[in-house]
């Protein structure tokens, strides 16, 4: 039998494990290789110079301040290759450190970027004047002389650099004022920035002027007490998110020492009059105006006057470089509308003007990445554009974007962007009216403004103010007012209004007006946590008497779903805004308007996964192609494949010429096999295991490809498939039925399988010939060896094909059923059928076949009519007392020729001297002879073979 | 007429189109044990899980792993969010062996049987066997989802009711948008697990192991899912098959999101097609020996 760890089989499995290693390692070097590609580094190198630049600026610009600078210098810039430059700006409380990232960005893109620390800030010298001209904007503009004077940057005339100005926050602040101040910009990119700072810091939502403002106490304490990293700006422009940033005025970072870290600690150039404790590194004005305004809550003219000194809203007309304003929609701080102004003022000078919101803010961070991309992406379009050179222009189409749920696969927020030609400002395309209803109620004002309800905490982190704020609502202290349920979703892009009337003992009223989402299980969010903050004068003490007053909300991005309800809020406290100090119980009613909620028509961007779209299709119709194309090959390869009829045996059931099959590692299992068979017969096909007769059956079956070689059956070549294999019934290597089917739904599902006519299965014929009975209708599982066999020769007789080939058919039978099959193949090969039998016993074959064909090691030994072959042999077995003496008395008989043997047997070839004659000899010379048996043919050829040692011909 | 159909040179009747039809193929696996006990799973686990939230105490569950923990906690809104439930529950791993068996089981059990050869000898053209073994495969896998989603949704509907789809990450949705977007996330479900599919079907073809076939499919696919959990490989992670699975999520939020569901189709019909493709260049070449 088959030994498992022959040498061959082990020299085989090692040639194939080879070839997996090898084609294994093929497949990781090419996804080694498609890695590497996709995780390429994609920057350009730079280089950086670190200094402190001393400036002279100040009023009479002849104030001495140092710089802490850093210059990145992309590879490759030099005074022969001129770059166009970035001045990049820090925001409030942060250092050239904070924004070292998009520095670093901006250099690979080609840029010259320089990077310093605000006078005031880190190692810089200084005071903090906020963005003042004479100071910090003229300390931006020494910075451009600088850059003119770097032989590495590009200039437009003698002292021009070009130059292109961004920050965030603080920094955007800084890019207005000075392209306000400063012609030589060629372009700027404030971010996330003020248009007003004393309507910023003193909002007002019925459109009364910043004296009449709320005071922001939350964010103006940050910024005067901690002096936080405030200024982060979107995209990184500053560096760090808000989410980072918790905790921020508690504990301002290390490289941005406030005001309370002590001053003069980390630079002698602190002029000694700001050694105030209470004012830090604030300039002495700024302070002042500072502590005026936090202490009663509202500014006089002199602080207004400060503020608005600070802000670009005065000087936007004189703007003519390109400008990008990027505002953030989770900003508390600096809302939508500063940008908006910024935009109207510097439109209204005719400087082109784009606008972009983005999810992140102040209180938002950067958004989500792929937000951030998207600012990223804007502003090295608009720089490209306008300072270097290159690209198309950006043109003026407005963009924001929505928060879109939540990335699912790896859990951050995803946001959309959206785009429309024309920026619609904060009242929208189109306006959709809301009516919310609900009776006057009373509202308390806490003394002191305490409890207060939480609308948004600054700094509270990217995500709770991102998906719906922190809104709480202290009972008694507010009013509601609710809608129906929006029979469609409305998605709102821009600043809502709200008609209320108000009433106060006191006649005057300070109120917070909410817009909250209220979806249909009751969960009510407040988008980004924004608030209009509204001090309303000259109340009725009754809310009946009371005039209705329009709130202009601030600008939100989001969409209101159908089935949800608007519910507008009237707080009496935040506890981001002062508040009255004394207690009052206010009336509040709804005004005579409905809600208006702006609506703009946005067209979702196409994002850079668009691409994957396409490459999704071309993959579809390349697969589609690809299969037409095999299809076609097949059909003409199939059209093609040799259909003629060998003449030679065209009624041959089976020729089989010189097959050789030759194993991948050189083991040849059969080398030269030829035989016939014909109509009538039954043919043996004979020889011991191994000596290649399933491996020839295999080949006849289609199983196996030859080597080399033909088989005919009726004249037809015979490849793996071929149809004519239709005409072959088969047995090869033991039976093969699916174990939970009966032994008939076993036929039967073979039989359906070859989609041939019912009725040519002969089904009857088939079962009789198995002869299973009652067994017949159980499952195969439960059969016994022979059952199964017996089963799977009818299964090779289904349909009465015209060659049978039975692969050691006998195996598991008992006697009966042996001599049973022997009369059935008889009678089988009748009506121009055939019988091939292979068999390792050499008696089936005699008493079976017609016709044998005897194997050894691969090669026919001998074939013909059994009878032909089985006929008289010359040779005679004797079974003899004394085996030694025999062989000496039958060596001296003239031809007779003793044959090796083993078993104390002697094989004689009589060679023609009759048999009796050499017993007579035998017993003439006294030895026993027991036994004398004819021997035959058939026998001597199996013999011969078996004889040898078997195991040698190995494992076939 | 047999007669006339038949190819020249077969025996009548035969005709290679005609041999393996679909129908035999489905029936041969449709009375195996295996494919009756994995259909029939698909039916009891969302009855199963409909059981026990009976027993649900009420017991507040820690929050979970984030929002989309909010999806079990939603299970029991309606009919259209227990169905979601049972998706979200089964798709990680249950529907991954499901379909790892279907294809994986396919050829390497006939082989293992022996019953491989006698197809052949048939003969059923070896490109012929592959197609059918593919179809029905592809159609019991089909069927598995139809009947769990079927199922969750009939049963979840009776006991809980038609009620809008509710989720954290979005908007509720209205029933009849709901069931879209169940049908969508169905739908790239049945895309994703086509990689899984590929791959269980090349190892069914390379080897004559059943079970070496489904177990190499699940545990390949497992693999892959740990590597995707180590963030450290970056962007070597969306070569492999398991990274956009969890993409269906985003179909249910508002605007659907559907960037990661298109790259997960891609990589899903990529892998297929490649595995399949694999298979069918080894079957038709390969000498059956079992």
């Amino acid at each position: 039998m088959r030994s498992p760890l022959t040498a061959a089989r082990v020299r085989r499995t090692l040639a194939t494990r080879r070839r997996r290693i090898v084609a294994g390692a093929v497949v990781v070097a090419l996804v080694a290789a498609a890695a590497l590609w996709a995780t390429r580094p994609e920057r350009t190198g730079f280089r950086t110079e670190s200094a402190l630049v001393t400036v002279r600026s100040g009023p009479a610009g002849d104030e001495p301040v140092d710089l802490d600078t850093t210059f990145y210098l992309p590879d490759g810039a030099s005074a022969g290759h001129r770059v166009p430059a970035v001045l990049l700006a820090h925001g409030f409380g942060g250092t050239k450190d904070s924004v070292r990232s998009d520095a670093e960005d901006l250099a690979a893109r080609g840029y010259a970027v320089l990077t310093w620390t605000a006078r005031g800030f880190g190692r810089s010298g200084g005071q903090i004047h906020l963005d003042s001209p004479d100071h910090e904007v003229r300390d931006a503009q020494r910075l451009l002389d600088w850059l003119a004077a770097r032989p590495e940057v590009r200039t437009d005339t003698g002292g021009d650099p070009r130059v292109g100005v961004v920050g965030g926050s603080y920094g955007g602040g800084l890019a207005l004022l000075l392209a306000a101040q400063d012609r030589r910009v060629d372009a700027i990119v404030p971010m996330i920035t003020w248009n007003d700072l004393s309507r910023a810091f003193l909002p007002e939502s019925t459109g009364k002027p910043a004296t009449e403002g709320v005071f922001k106490k939350g964010w103006a304490g940050i910024f005067f007490g901690g002096g936080g990293n405030a200024g982060s700006g979107p995209a990184g422009l500053s560096g760090n998110s808000a989410a980072q940033l918790e905790g921020a005025p508690a504990s301002a970072g290390p490289p941005s020492p406030g005001p309370g870290a002590g001053p003069g600690t980390r630079s002698g150039r602190v002029p000694t009059g700001a050694a105030d404790p209470s004012c830090g590194r604030f300039a002495a004005d700024v302070c002042a105006a500072y502590l005026r305004i936090a202490t009663t809550g509202r500014a006089d003219q002199a602080a207004l006057d400060l503020l608005r000194r600070s802000s670009p809203a005065g000087v936007l007309d004189r703007i003519k470089a390109p400008t990008l304003l990027v505002q953030g929609e989770a900003d508390t701080l600096f809302p939508l509308s500063e940008a908006d102004a910024n935009a109207r003022g510097i439109a209204a000078g005719g400087t082109p003007v784009r606008v972009a919101w983005f999810t992140g803010g102040h209180d938002g961070g950067d958004g989500p990445a792929n937000d951030s991309d998207r600012v990223r992406f804007l502003t090295a379009q608009w720089l490209d554009h306008h300072v270097k050179g290159e690209g198309a222009p950006p043109g003026g189409d407005f963009t924001y974007s929505r928060i879109a749920g939540f990335d699912a696969l790896d859990r951050g927020l995803v946001a959309t962007g959206y785009r429309t030609r024309d920026y619609p400002g904060l009242t929208g395309d189109d306006r959709r009216q809301v009516a919310v209803a609900g009776p006057a109620q009373p509202v308390a004002n806490p003394p002191n403004g305490n409890p207060a309800a939480i609308s948004a905490v600054p700094f509270a982190g990217a995500l709770g103010s991102l998906l719906d704020g922190v809104a709480g609502d202290i009972p008694g202290q507010h009013a509601r007012f609710e809608s129906a349920p929006l029979t469609e979703a409305v998605d709102v892009a821009g600043a809502p209004t709200v008609s209320l009337r108000a009433a106060s003992p006191t006649g005057e009223a300070v109120l917070f007006v909410k817009l909250y989402d209220v979806d249909p299980s009751g969960a009510a969010t407040l988008p980004n946590g924004l608030v209009a903050p509204v001090r309303l004068t000259g109340l009725p003490a009754e809310v009946g008497a009371a005039a209705p007053v329009t709130v202009t909300l601030p600008a939100i991005v989001r969409r209101i779903e159908a089935g949800h309800r608007l519910r507008v809020v009237v707080a009496s406290s935040d506890q981001a805004y002062a508040t009255p100090v004394e207690p009052t119980v206010y009336t509040v009613a709804a005004g005579d308007g409905p809600v208006v909620l702006p609506t703009v028509a946005g067209e979702p961007i196409p994002t850079t996964a668009a691409v994957w779209r396409w490459v999704l299709a071309g993959l579809l119709a390349a697969i589609a192609v690809g299969l037409a194309v095999v299809l076609l090959v097949v059909r003409r390869r199939h059209r093609r494949q040799d259909s003629s009829v060998h003449p030679a045996y065209a009624d041959t059931p089976l020729a089989v010429r010189q097959l050789r099959k030759e194993y991948a590692d050189g083991f040849v299992a059969v080398s030269n096999v030829d035989f016939e068979v014909h109509p009538g017969q039954v043919v043996g096909l004979l020889g011991p295991n191994g000596a290649g007769k399933t491996t020839t059956l295999r080949v006849l079956m289609g199983l196996t490809q030859p080597t080399a070689g033909e088989i005919y059956v009726f004249g037809r070549r015979l490849v793996p498939g071929s149809p004519v294999l239709s005409r072959i019934g088969a047995l090869v290597e033991g039976p093969g039925f699916l174990p939970h089917l009966s032994g008939l739904d076993n036929l039967r599902a073979y039989w359906r399988a070859t989609g041939r006519p019912w009725e040519d299965a002969h089904f009857d014929e088939a079962l009789e010939i198995a002869g299973l009975g009652d067994s017949v209708h159980r499952r195969t599982r439960k059969y016994s060896h022979g059952m199964r066999q017996r089963l799977a020769i009818a299964q090779a007789m289904l349909g009465l094909p015209e060659l049978l080939v039975l692969d050691e058919p006998t195996d598991g039978l008992d006697p009966p059923q042996i001599a049973e099959m022997r009369r059935v193949l008889q009678r089988y090969a009748t009506d121009g059928r055939a019988v091939l039998v292979s068999s390792h016993l050499l008696a089936e074959v005699e008493q079976t076949c017609t016709h044998a064909v005897v194997v050894n090691k691969g090669r026919i030994v001998a074939s013909g009519p059994v009878e032909e072959i089985v006929g008289e042999s010359p040779s005679v077995l004797f079974d003899v007392t004394d085996p030694d003496a025999a062989r000496t008395v039958l060596d001296r008989l003239d031809g007779v020729r003793v044959l090796p043997d083993s078993d104390g047997h002697l094989v004689v070839d009589t060679n023609g001297t009759a048999r009796s004659e050499v017993v007579a000899e035998l017993v003439r010379a006294g030895i026993g002879v027991d036994r004398v048996v004819p021997r035959r043919r058939l026998e001597d050829a199996f013999l011969a073979l078996v004889g040898e040692n078997s195991r040698g011909s190995g494992d076939r | 007429m047999a007669q006339s159909s038949s190819t020249v040179g077969a025996a009548a009747g035969y005709r290679p189109s005609a041999t393996l039809p679909f129908g035999a193929e489905f029936r041969r696996q449709a009375s195996r044990r295996r494919t009756q006990l994995a259909l029939g799973f698909m039916v009891l686990l969302p009855l199963i899980i409909l059981v026990a939230f009976q027993f649900d105490s009420g017991e507040d569950d820690r929050g979970g792993r984030g929002e989309f923990s909010s999806m079990s906690e939603l299970a029991t809104s309606g009919g259209l969010n227990f169905t979601l439930f049972s998706l979200l529950v089964s798709a990680s791993f249950l529907l991954v062996v499901v379909v790892a068996l279907f294809f994986g089981d396919t050829v390497a059990s006939e082989a293992s049987w022996g019953s491989l050869r006698y197809l052949l000898a048939v003969p059923v053209p070896r490109a012929r066997l592959l197609t059918v073994k593919l179809l029905v495969a592809l159609a019991y896998a089909g069927l598995a989802l139809v009947l769990l989603a079927g199922t969750a949704l009939a049963a979840g509907t009776l006991r809980y009711g038609w009620e809008p789809l509710h989720s954290q990450v979005a908007a509720q949705l209205e029933p009849g948008e709901g069931l879209l977007r169940l049908l969508a996330v169905l739908g790239y479900l049945a895309v994703v697990l086509l990689a899984v599919a590929g791959l269980a079907f090349l190892l069914s073809v390379v080897t004559d192991a059943a079970l070496g076939a489904v177990g190499g499919a699940v545990l390949l696919w497992i693999l892959s899912s740990i590597l995707d959990q180590i963030t450290a490989l970056g962007a070597l992670r969306a070569f492999l098959p398991t990274h956009y699975s969890t993409a269906w999520l985003g179909l249910l939020s508002t605007p659907v999101q559907t960037d990661d569901v298109v790259r997960g189709c891609v990589s899903a019909v990529g892998y297929a097609t490649v595995f399949w493709s694999l298979a069918y260049w080894r079957f038709t070449r390969k000498d059956i020996t079992s």
